[in-house]
């Protein structure tokens, strides 16, 4: 299971091992996973082979993210809100890798509803690092970063509204990659903020990435957002030369400079980072400085928090315990609704209703939510200006490794915040991203993110390829520290 | 009935006709089994999507241009955010900052005025599940959730419950014209909001405005509105108007009366917000062109073109034009060479109450304008008499055999001349007694004689031609 698509493939195809094998392993390592690392909310243990067809997925295991709706399958969106709720139909992305014969063998813990970047929030309990389960996955796709870092199969879909497939990949070693919006089909997919949340993919390498994203991509009758994008073929467009391409990095987030009382993490990391760029130089490419108004990139955290929040409180409008999920106690149905909801979300998704709903209020919509979009805006168009003479946007991800799962959210430094937040452009935008790994401190993974324009997803791909291939982090799999 | 002017303004919420509902794949047909056209988008399950049926978008700007609005460059819609147990996703799809129509007009005729009614906008958006509530439970029927519904909002510039009637009228009248609804009150396709307020004659300003919510009969329509405006003058009267408060009222049908639901200070914040699934389109000019040339006449349209240019009388017109059925039916009569007054009469008399009395609709009626067109040409050269043409009709209907084949067998008239003359002969010769007494200035047994050859031929002796010969040989 430490292996790539390709390579299973290929011992599939010359029978070496057989479908029924992989997923036993599979299985057998998932129950080891979740009593470690607590990363699934279900485990298929009834999951069964598939033929070998020529499709690089058919007869290979892979997880679910349990945001994403599943027939006859219990999918909870790790909420107590659907901790019943068996699905009649299938997220058309799932649907889609079924019809390419590979297996799901598990679904894996999220946030819940994917709101909430830790991985502690879900409703079966915190997820913790399998470099270190001291420390958290992040989230939300905390369960399937796990499970690939861990070596449970090799890919598991993860849905993006922040930056929920890039950060977890970055905090356990793999490869998170989220394509333009309206790429894959969110038919199924459990909303969070819709004009934000992307279907992606976790892997432990590019071109897996690539390989699961074109069997899940595709125009979808049922998602007006999707679009045509037949022509593209991921995979085939990675040759690893990427002579004469041009990225750049924003100084204000980068240079140590600007952080006034820098931890030694943060110096590490951003020194890695630096060195980094340099070697990735030597093969044939330009990595520039830009600057961007600093007060702009600060706006990034709230902008986020008014629309994701807006969008949530109407998206979750429908979780009322009535026509599905555990009904509420109650005289009426109001009072069953407000049961229903009382005790089924944490207070963390309550607080963003309430954000959420205040902002929307009629007096509050011109000064709150009218201006985020508008800056929402002004950060989308300074990023489309870059992609006019640039390639991407390279940018170390967070400030540092996976943190420890007792340190307080609030304790974080507000000087990193946006340097924690900024991979959530790439969803304001809808913006093609990949986050991959680029080093070690304190032998945990840390790691850097590559973001281009809208459709250019293949283009991407390869930088990511070229420059995943000029280190040594490819494949890897999770050693537990000390 | 009262002293001070009433200002009233109208929502109008009309179902919309389409196989498949405005944002999902269920059904949208009349059905009386509960819960059957549904899809899990209807029921807001976790991660459904909304799709746009692009037949209801086509159908809201053709109404939106037959009302003489402004369509928006950009069409797009929001969510209407609210708990309540017939809206399962939480919120309703609708449109508030971009309506598919904005600023229209339409011309209402009432008790033969015609006034232009202002149109504040017309938006496309899907209804809410229906409600039953027994004693002590509800059910709900999704069937109805996401069924296209066209709202309408007017200016507040209606002033009496018949132009408010008028109004709705002409409305439905324009639905069924454009032939993308059934405007089916008894089906509740069609369901109001009323605002009435009153002030005086000379004010300026308007008084205080009093909502009544889902009124669902034009007949209640005009209770409410009457009731109201009684209700509200009388306090005024009384100098007691600071109790008419602006607030929402709903009509109870079995005492006449509305009655307060909540104050206007109660009133729900929406909280509206882009649906972010739909992507904002571009509606191309030159499909609303093609709209545009699709909208038929309607109906006042046809009936001043009947009175003026075909001189038929305001009644008859507008009894034509009640239906577009019965106006295609005419106009193709005239389009056969038929004449308007003809044509006006038969369509009028014989045929609305033939399909009224078959209960079926004009288009399924066996006589159609080419088999009517029979039947008045032989009457028009004298084949046949009046009497026989609607004898003819009958027949027709009741067989369901051309007219035409009726017309020349043995029930047709007796037009030939010499025919009728050895008839006539043998008549005046039984008859000598009568011959003398007619000549010598009894005239009324002309009309003996008439009646003999009637008698004679069974009635089928064309009149016209029988009087000529009998003429031609008594008088000689």
């Amino acid at each position: 299971m430490n292996k790539t698509i390709e390579e299973l493939h290929e011992l599939l195809k010359n029978k070496t091992i057989t479908s029924q094998e992989l997923i036993k392993e599979s299985l057998k390592k998932s129950h080891e996973v979740n009593e470690k690392y607590n990363a699934f909310v279900t485990i298929l243990d009834d999951a069964k082979e598939t033929p070998i067809t020529d499709n690089l997925l058919s007869g290979i295991p892979f997880g679910i993210k349990d945001n994403y709706s599943t027939k006859d399958i219990l999918s909870t969106g790790s909420s107590n809100t659907l901790k019943n709720y068996v699905p009649f139909f299938n997220a058309t992305a799932v649907e889609k890798l079924l019809n390419a014969g590979a297996v799901p063998v598990n679904k894996t813990v999220l946030d819940e509803f994917g709101m909430g970047g830790t991985g502690t929030t879900g409703h079966t309990g915190v997820v913790k690092n399998p470099w270190d389960p001291k420390r958290m996955t992040a989230g939300s796709s905390a369960g399937s970063a796990c499970a690939v870092a861990a070596g449970v199969y090799p890919y598991a879909l993860g849905s993006d509204t922040g930056d929920s497939i890039r950060k977890p990949a970055a905090y356990c070693g793999i490869v998170g990659y989220k394509p333009t919006y309206g790429m894959i089909s969110r038919y199924g997919l459990f909303p969070f903020a819709s004009s934000l949340d992307h279907c992606g993919v976790l892997t432990r390498s590019v071109k897996d990435a690539a390989i699961v994203v074109d069997n899940m991509k595709g125009l979808d009758e049922k998602d007006m957002t999707t679009w045509d994008s037949s022509p593209i073929n991921l995979f085939q467009s990675i040759t690893g030369d990427i002579k004469g391409k041009k990225l750049c990095y924003i100084k204000e987030l980068c240079d140590i400079n600007y952080y006034p009382d820098p931890s030694n993490e943060l110096k590490e990391h951003l020194k890695n980072f630096r060195e980094k760029l340099e070697n990735f130089k030597s093969l044939g490419i330009e990595i520039e400085s830009v600057s961007v108004d600093q007060n702009l990139l600060n706006a990034l955290p709230s902008v986020y928090v008014a629309i994701s929040c807006v969008e949530a409180t109407s998206n979750m409008s429908n979780l009322t315990g009535i026509i599905f999920g555990p009904r509420g106690k109650g005289k009426n149905v109001t009072e069953m609704m407000m049961d229903h909801r009382t005790t089924g979300f944490s207070p963390l998704i309550k607080r963003r209703f309430i954000i959420g709903s205040y902002i929307l209020q009629k007096e509050n919509q011109e000064r709150y939510f009218k201006n985020a979009c508008r800056v929402r805006r002004l950060l989308v168009n300074t990023w489309k200006k870059l992609f006019e003479k640039y390639d991407a946007v390279i940018l170390p991800v967070g400030s540092g490794p996976a943190k420890y799962l007792d340190e307080e959210k609030e304790t974080l430094s507000k000087d990193t915040q946006v340097l924690e937040e900024h991979l959530q452009i790439g969803n304001f935008g809808g913006f093609p991203s990949i986050t991959i790994p680029d080093g070690f401190i304190n032998n945990l993974p840390v790691a850097l993110n590559i973001t281009g324009n809208c459709y250019d997803d293949a283009n991407i791909l390869n930088i990511a390829y070229a420059l995943e291939s000029s280190m040594d982090y490819k494949n890897q799999i999770a050693k537990e520290v000390e | 009935m009262s002293q001070y002017k009433a200002v009233i303004g109208l929502e109008m919420h009309c179902e919309l006709k389409s196989n498949s509902k405005v944002f999902s794949s269920a059904r949208n047909s009349y059905n009386e089994i509960p819960n059957d056209n549904i899809s899990a988008v209807d029921m807001g399950f976790p991660g459904i999507l909304p799709v746009v049926n692009k037949k209801c978008v086509h159908d809201a700007l053709m109404m939106s241009i037959a009302l003489n609005c402004k369509q928006p460059e950009f069409m797009y819609f929001d969510r209407k955010n609210y708990y309540y147990p017939d809206l399962p996703k939480g919120y309703q799809i609708t449109q508030m900052e971009s309506p598919v129509g904005i600023n229209g007009s339409l011309e209402i005729e009432c008790n033969g005025i015609r006034k232009k009614i202002a149109i504040h906008d017309i938006h496309l958006e899907e209804d809410t599940a229906s409600l039953d509530h027994y004693y002590d439970t509800s059910c709900i029927d999704y069937n109805r959730a996401g069924v296209p519904l066209l709202e309408l909002v007017t200016e507040p510039c209606l002033s009496s419950a018949d132009e408010a009637v008028a109004f709705l009228e002409t409305m439905r009248s324009i639905y069924k014209y454009c032939r993308i609804s059934e405007a089916d009150t008894k089906k509740g396709q069609i369901r109001c909001d009323v605002n009435v307020s009153i002030m005086e004659e000379n004010d300026k300003e308007l008084g205080t405005r009093v909502e009544v919510k889902n009124v669902n009969s034009f007949s209640n329509v005009y209770a409410a509105i009457n009731y109201e405006i009684k209700r509200q003058s009388e306090l005024k009267s009384q100098g007691r108007y600071n109790e008419v408060e602006q607030e929402t009222r709903r009509y109870d049908e079995e005492s006449g009366k509305t009655i307060r639901m909540r104050s206007k200070a109660d009133a729900i914040d929406y909280k509206y917000s882009v649906e972010p699934n739909i992507p904002k389109f571009k509606i191309d000019p030159a499909w609303l062109k093609e709209i545009t040339s699709s909208i038929p006449l309607l109906a006042l349209e046809r009936k001043d073109k009947y009175i003026k240019e075909l001189n038929l009388s305001d009644y008859d017109a507008g009894v034509i034009v009640k239906e577009r059925e019965y106006a295609d039916y005419f106009e193709t009569c005239i389009d056969l060479g038929i004449d308007a007054k003809t044509a006006s009469n038969w369509l009028t008399t014989q045929i609305l109450g033939e399909i009224n009395h078959q209960e079926i609709n004009l288009a399924d009626f066996y006589i159609t304008p080419v088999l009517l067109k029979q039947i008045i040409d032989a009457l028009n050269v004298g084949t046949i008499s009046s009497k026989q043409a609607k004898e003819i009709f009958y027949k027709a209907v009741e067989e369901k055999k051309e007219p035409k084949s009726f017309i020349n067998s043995d029930s047709a008239q007796i037009s030939n001349r010499e025919e009728l003359e050895a008839i006539i002969k043998k008549i005046l010769e039984e008859n000598p007694q009568q011959i003398e007494q007619y000549k010598n200035g009894k005239d009324n047994l002309f009309d003996y004689f008439v009646g003999q050859v009637m008698k004679n031929t069974k009635g089928k002796a064309n009149p016209i031609i029988t009087k000529e010969i009998l003429r031609n040989n008594l008088d000689k």
